[in-house]
């Protein structure tokens, strides 16, 4: 099942958006693999939203190409059917109850499962005969996640899909997700900042910083590949000399830093040298690749070599 | 489960070893599904996938075609004498090292060694007639 060659979900070459002076989206290309699960990182403002946008034809792109399965997505009833876009304020009509917005699901979705709809109600306890305006905050991401999962839609996008959602029902969003993924693949594209919580459902991850993909690999690959090396500052920065250093901190004469790609040898020499090494989470990469580590890789060990 | 900083199929590849080196899998039994893996230890499913498949490749366990994958015969011994390689580099090491650190001779190690099997022995017995 992993080797599967279908055609890409989604490919975009040279996609750029521009809000009159502000780029969001910055000359972007990848492609998105049919039936994976794609994480789509970064920090807020990071431009996740807007691509989202442009792929599902809710925006116009200033420039480049988009094509979703085979095709431009804008107005395009073929393509627009087979998505599913779950956002993180999504309208609903005021007269609504929630039992109502179940119930017009199947009209936009051909695979809804009207089962594994109700069985998701339960999980969450979701009050369907409130209206739509009245619930709180986290019954409204419970919906969104709802009709996410239950619409089974080819090409599914959550974009930050559970503000207000408590520990458990987030536990209870990913299991669900997990299961019928296994049972039912399509191409999920889940866009979060709370990298820690869903790194092991995914298999590749894309990470945008500034309106530019600064990351676009396999998730398995990405990690381990850093790690951090602590011990004491002569010794660590012998070590990391001539290194890709995404981040330095010291203290005192203790020093640790966090450098890509070592070895099973290098790793060996670092313990004979009394050096600590320490595993470096998803999270910790990408906060480390996207808070400005230009300066951080310049500010005091710049030349140590 | 999963730690950090460490590929997920090697884990997951390495938790089936166990389970077959320490007999809650027996030889010639099924194992559990790809996707009976990801959901237990909530991980995607490719990744699950590619923990067992390199297991098929190292003929630990084998697919039949239909009804799912099972563990070779003689996997477990196999398994056996490959972590005992692997014991001298993965705990032999580490000790002299850490003991050399603290100033502990390898004789004295090895005393160590003996005195705390011993004391294990003696708490079983302990056990065993209380």
């Amino acid at each position: 099942m992993t080797t599967t060659t279908l055609a890409p979900a989604v490919s975009v070459e040279g996609l750029t958006k521009r809000y009159g002076k502000f780029t969001a989206v910055d000359n972007v290309s990848f492609h998105v693999e049919s039936n994976k699960i794609y994480g789509l990182l970064g920090r807020n403002g990071a431009g996740k939203t807007t691509i989202m946008q442009l792929l599902t034809g809710q925006q116009f792109a200033t420039s480049g190409e988009i094509s979703v399965f085979g095709d431009y997505p804008a107005e395009n009833a073929r393509v627009l059917q087979q998505i599913c876009f779950i956002k993180e304020a999504q309208k609903y009509p005021d007269t609504f109850k929630v039992k109502h917005v179940l119930a017009s699901a199947p009209w936009f979705f051909e695979n809804w499962d009207a089962d594994f709809a109700d069985r998701l109600v339960d999980d969450f306890r979701l009050p369907m005969k409130r209206d739509v305006k009245k619930v709180s905050r986290g019954q409204l991401s419970a919906i969104g996640v709802i009709v996410g999962l239950a619409s089974r839609a080819p090409l599914t996008f959550f974009d930050e899909p559970y503000l207000g959602l408590d520990a458990v029902a987030r536990q209870t969003f990913y299991d669900r997700l997990l299961e019928d993924f296994a049972e039912h693949p399509r191409t999920v594209i889940l866009s979060t900042h709370l990298i820690d919580e869903v790194s092991n459902l995914l298999e590749h991850v894309l990470v945008i910083d500034e309106g530019r993909i600064i990351i676009d690999q396999d998730a398995e690959e990405l990690r381990g590949s850093a790690s951090t090396v602590v011990g004491k500052a002569t010794d660590v920065d012998a070590f990391v000399a001539g290194r890709d250093v995404l981040h330095r901190e010291g203290i005192g004469g203790l020093a640790s830093v966090t450098v890509s790609g070592l070895s099973a040898a290098e790793r060996r020499t670092a313990a004979d040298a009394g050096l600590e090494l320490a595993p470096v989470s998803l999270q910790q990469l990408i906060v480390r690749k996207t808070s400005g580590s230009g300066a951080a890789a310049q500010s005091d060990w710049s030349e140590s070599a | 489960m999963i730690e950090e900083g460490k590929p997920i199929f090697v884990q997951i590849a390495e938790q089936i070893e166990n389970d077959i080196i320490d007999g809650a899998i027996e030889e010639e039994t099924q194992v559990p599904s790809t996707n009976e893996f990801a959901v237990f230890y909530r991980i995607n499913p490719a990744t699950a996938g590619k923990g067992v498949n390199r297991l098929v490749e190292d003929g630990i366990l084998y697919k039949k075609r239909g009804i799912g994958m099972f563990v070779a015969a003689g996997a477990r011994a196999r398994l056996v004498t490959n972590r005992t390689e692997e014991f001298a580099a993965s705990f032999v090491r580490p000790l002299l090292d850490e003991a050399a650190k603290l100033g502990i001779a390898p004789n004295q190690v090895a005393a160590m060694i003996q005195s705390a099997a011993s004391a294990d022995t003696t708490n079983q017995k302990e056990t065993v007639t209380s």
